[in-house]
């Protein structure tokens, strides 16, 4: 049995479910979303990634109708929604601060959208009470907002926006209030309640584990542009720039010059002194052009001889140690005074380590390892 | 210990010295007949024939003369429709009031808030003979109704309940604006945009969120009107006319004109007896909504 691959961004035939046509949003003076273009379909659970300010969630209160575009256009289903007000969109959103309302019971809270529909009473309750098992709050209906957990407040506000069974789900920070370990449970939740209901989603947020976990595609964003709008998977390997791949876990950055040396072969000269790094690159550059290559620390390798058929290797002493538990990671200062991070699984008991501070090290890694980027 | 106890203390010793002697002294003026002497009600407590004869000689005559004479229970409805009436025109030009402060421009409100409370820097007096220079027949009200066209000959307010109730919004329109501010302020934007995004118009938002979150600040406004207009004297004797029966006025004729004190006394503590009930409404609403917000 195969199971059919979701990516319907590949696909030229499938029509996205929202479509940002060059869409420019100013606040005064302030340019919030700059010229932005781009499709998300249906089912896909969308991330939108970047720091405070980037201009994510102004994307969203467009889409939920709390701000119109400047410039451009918004398609939903293929149909212009700048003049639709909030409470005429076939979307809702579940707020950053939950915006529970206080004076309600939990049940009047998830019943409040479909009372506005003017749906008859027994509709009503039978949709409240399947919102109510699939979120787990049939024991906490009757109580008010204030007697609940965090968690719980977070799964009412998440029943309450799915109630009315939009076509697209908008979540704004939607984790951020919790701890973590509630918050890691809460995430494989959300994706498990996407799949069921299959609605839209789309998510704000500035923690790009979060992003990496839930979501089929993340974009990045930065001062108002898209800075890349892909696969997790893609994002964190394949980053198109120094930005995103600073921004999406840990990285090194080595700076140098390119020197092509074959096909996709690369020789980059850095700090002077070292000798040049052998790296292969999809990305083309020209002699003498000024690269980045930017390299995960766990696809570089630690160890206490000089490796024998390694594409890479450059010597040093370790100037820290960061123990997470699981793993390690070594901060190896080079002669040149350049560091380089590599992490490895702590596969044997902590005091059987193999390192310590000021051991003399190899760092290795092959050829492909790396991204050469230009900017 | 003996801190904790004096510092419980001080509270208790104002309420007795200030509120329960003076009260108590009352309660006894109003179960004694009137006298002419100095002070003109008798009896006086005497050393020499001690406490029994001197409570023999107390009844409750006075209270229930309150029921014989209509004028009382006249003036006591009079006066409770007068305050139900003024609390209702006060919220509904507080309520709006309010929700502009709340919503103005952050920047902006400690002023707007300035001038709801500046009014309270010039004595309440004046204020209220301001208003008889505006709504005299000659007044300014009158002079510009008559000036842009839209009367020929002058309205009568003066001297009409109608300005009773011009003075008593005007005068404690403050009380009511600040409870309801300060919840409409407290409240989250983002309520109104949850209620926007689940379905609701501008209208049934407002209706279904607003009202309903800011219910205590109403109710502690209404009640902060609606207390002191029960028994408000100032303005039914400045602004109202010779039909305005308020109890505050024939409090004040029965201890001034008629110098029956004990009667006086009787009105008094029948219309604190009225006010407890509104008062200890509001204590319980004061006390729910700290609960609720903890």
């Amino acid at each position: 049995m195969t199971i059919p691959v979701f990516e319907p961004w590949n696909d030229p035939e499938a029509k996205p479910l929202i479509q940002f046509q060059n869409v420019t949003k100013r606040f005064g003076e302030f340019t919030a979303i700059d010229d932005l273009t781009l499709g998300i379909y249906e089912r896909e659970f969308f991330a939108l990634l970047g720091p405070s300010g980037c201009g994510k969630t102004t994307m969203m209160r467009m889409l939920a109708g709390f701000e119109t575009p400047t410039d451009g256009k918004i398609y939903l289903s293929g149909q212009d929604i700048a003049p639709v007000p909030p409470n005429k969109r076939l979307v809702n959103m579940m707020f950053q601060s939950y915006a529970l309302f206080p004076h309600l019971s939990i049940w009047d809270n998830i019943a409040f959208g479909l009372k506005r529909e003017n749906k008859p009473k027994h509709d009503i309750e039978e949709r409240v009470q399947e919102m109510l098992r699939l979120t787990r709050l049939e024991k906490f209906a009757r109580r008010k907002p204030h007697q609940i957990s965090g968690g719980q407040r977070q799964r009412v506000a998440l029943a309450r926006s799915l109630a009315k069974a939009p076509k697209l789900l908008l979540l704004d920070e939607p984790l951020g209030a919790l701890d973590k370990k509630l918050r890691q449970d809460t995430q494989f939740e959300l994706m498990d309640i996407q799949e069921k209901t299959g609605t839209t989603f789309v998510i704000v947020t500035h923690d790009q584990e979060e992003a990496m976990t839930v979501a089929s595609r993340v974009a990045v964003m930065d001062n108002g542009k898209l800075v890349q709008v892909a696969t997790p998977d893609r994002i964190y390997e394949n980053p198109n720039s120094v930005y995103v791949a600073d921004f999406i876990g840990d990285v090194n950055i080595i700076e140098g010059t390119a020197k092509p040396t074959g096909p996709d072969q690369y020789d980059i000269t850095w700090k002077e002194g070292a000798e040049p790094l052998n790296v292969k690159s999809q990305n083309s550059f020209s002699d003498g052009q000024t690269c980045h290559l930017a390299i995960r620390p766990e696809k570089v390798t630690i160890s206490a001889d000089k490796p024998a058929d390694a594409d890479n290797a450059v010597q040093g002493r370790v100037l820290d140690i960061a123990y997470l538990g699981n793993i390690s990671t070594y901060h190896v200062e080079l002669p040149t005074g350049a560091v380089i991070k590599a992490q490895t699984a702590n596969t044997r008991r902590i005091a059987r380590r193999a390192f310590t501070w000021e051991d003399p090290v190899w760092l290795s890694w092959t050829a492909t390892a790396g991204v050469l980027l230009a900017e | 210990m003996m801190r904790r106890f004096v510092l419980i203390a001080i509270p208790y010793l104002w309420l007795l010295a200030l509120f329960l002697v003076p009260f108590a002294i009352v309660f006894k003026i109003a179960l004694s007949d009137a006298a002419i002497a100095r002070p003109p009600y008798f009896p006086q407590f005497d050393w020499v024939e001690g406490i029994g004869a001197f409570l023999a000689e107390l009844d409750f005559e006075n209270f229930v003369w309150l029921t014989e004479d209509d004028l009382y229970w006249k003036a006591y409805l009079s006066s409770l429709r007068i305050a139900f009436i003024s609390t209702f025109l006060t919220l509904l030009v507080g309520y709006p009031m309010a929700y502009g402060m709340a919503r103005a421009p952050e920047e902006w409100r400690p002023t707007l808030m300035m001038l709801v409370i500046l009014p309270f820097w010039t004595s309440f007096l004046i204020r209220v003979y301001a208003w008889m220079g505006i709504l005299s027949n000659e007044g300014l009200l009158n002079q510009f109704l008559i000036w842009t066209g839209l009367i020929d000959s002058p309205l009568t307010i003066l001297n009409t309940n109608t300005a009773v109730y011009i003075g008593i919004v005007y005068t404690y329109f403050p009380f009511m604006i600040l409870p309801i501010y300060s919840a409409l302020e407290r409240l989250d934007g983002s309520l109104i945009e949850a209620a926007e995004d689940l379905g609701c118009s501008r209208l049934q938002a407002f209706w279904l969120v607003t009202i309903p979150l800011s219910r205590a600040g109403i109710i502690a406004g209404c009640f902060l009107v609606f207390i002191p207009t029960l028994g408000e004297f100032v303005i039914p004797s400045l602004l109202g006319g010779s039909d305005t029966l308020m109890i505050g006025k024939v409090l004040w004729e029965e201890f001034f004109s008629n110098r029956d004190w004990p009667v006086a006394s009787a009105v008094a503590v029948v219309l604190l007896l009225l006010l407890i009930v509104p008062i200890v409404l509001f204590q319980r609403n004061q006390q729910k909504q700290q609960e609720a917000e903890q």
